[in-house]
């Protein structure tokens, strides 16, 4: 009887989280369904095209989202798993290695789609430039949280483990963000600035209807696989087996 | 409406295979995500059922002993 009452203490953050995610997911789904389908309507039926670019400039209504996810993605999990480090809430530690490889994903997006500009834009598909190569960092730190939390067994460690390689990496946020204003290179200025709203409504409007799109997605994906991380690894808790039954 | 044909539309003013690589790549991987969740969440299921069944074989023999 009270050995009961100490597991519902123990578990009471996911006993709470898991039925709720579970009813959040669906909202999400749909709005980045909807969202998507918008976005992707003013992409390439309302936005003009590009008097410099031609039609090649489309593809930052994705690029741009993508390689925004990618850091946004970032920072949140490293916010979590200094949570869940700092303050022993494995729950906050769940949410950190359920984000890595959404994050991993925009972010390798955001350097194929990115390469995929350069072609056409610079005549190349890469260069050795400060932001490409800070972006291909973010995903070698993607890569190494995720690599590193797998190889360890003790969940907890490998918890730590990775919150400090998520907190040191934190540094290349800035660095990719400023890159080109530091140095010379050649991916052109942010595209998000006071001036840009300058450019056609209808292409901003493409553009931060897709980065919303990109935001319900990450959320109904990280919500769905943090719950499957909480089943793995509470398995054995008494809440989860009423959940299984019912 | 910018597009008079279709295949204006697909060839997007000879950088197709960029724009529609670009989102074709976005939307092959987005959807891979997807899938493996869906076969993780299978899998998950799977040795449920196999520990479930498992357990009241257990229970069962701890009966009949």
């Amino acid at each position: 009887m009270s050995r009961s009452r100490i597991n519902w203490y123990k578990y009471a953050a996911p006993v709470n989280f898991y039925p709720l995610a579970g009813k959040m997911i669906p909202w999400f789904a749909g709005l980045t369904i909807i969202l998507f389908a918008i976005g992707l309507y003013v992409s390439f039926f309302v936005a003009p095209v590009d008097f410099q670019q031609g039609n090649s400039y489309r593809i930052i209504f994705i690029h741009v989202p993508a390689a925004w996810m990618g850091m946004f993605l970032y920072v949140l999990m490293a916010i979590y798993a200094g949570i869940g480090w700092a303050f022993n809430a494995r729950l906050a530690s769940m949410m950190a290695t359920a984000i890595a490889p959404t994050g991993a994903i925009f972010t390798f997006i955001s350097l194929v789609t990115g390469s995929l500009w350069g072609r056409p834009a610079w005549g190349v598909y890469w260069v050795w430039d400060a932001r490409m190569t800070s972006t291909l960092i973010l995903m070698f730190l993607y890569i190494g949280f995720i690599s590193l939390q797998s190889s360890i067994d003790d969940t907890r460690r490998a918890d730590r483990a990775g919150a400090v390689l998520a907190l040191v990496g934190v540094i290349n946020v800035p660095i990719i963000y400023f890159s080109v204003q530091w140095w010379n290179t050649l991916h052109q200025g942010a595209t998000l600035t006071a001036r840009s709203f300058k450019m056609a409504p209808s292409m901003l409007s493409a553009m931060l209807i897709l980065m919303a799109a990109c935001w319900m997605y990450s959320i109904a994906v990280v919500l769905v696989r943090v719950r499957l991380i909480i089943l793995e690894r509470e398995r054995e808790a008494p809440w989860l087996v009423e959940e299984a039954t019912a | 409406m910018h597009w008079n044909s279709l295949s204006e539309f697909i060839s997007m003013g000879g950088y197709g295979v960029y724009v529609w690589g670009s989102f074709g790549v976005t939307f092959v991987l987005l959807t891979a995500e997807i899938l493996m969740l869906r076969a993780r969440k299978r899998k998950l299921a799977q040795t449920a059922t196999v520990r479930e069944g498992l357990e009241t074989r257990n229970s069962k023999l701890e009966t009949v002993l």
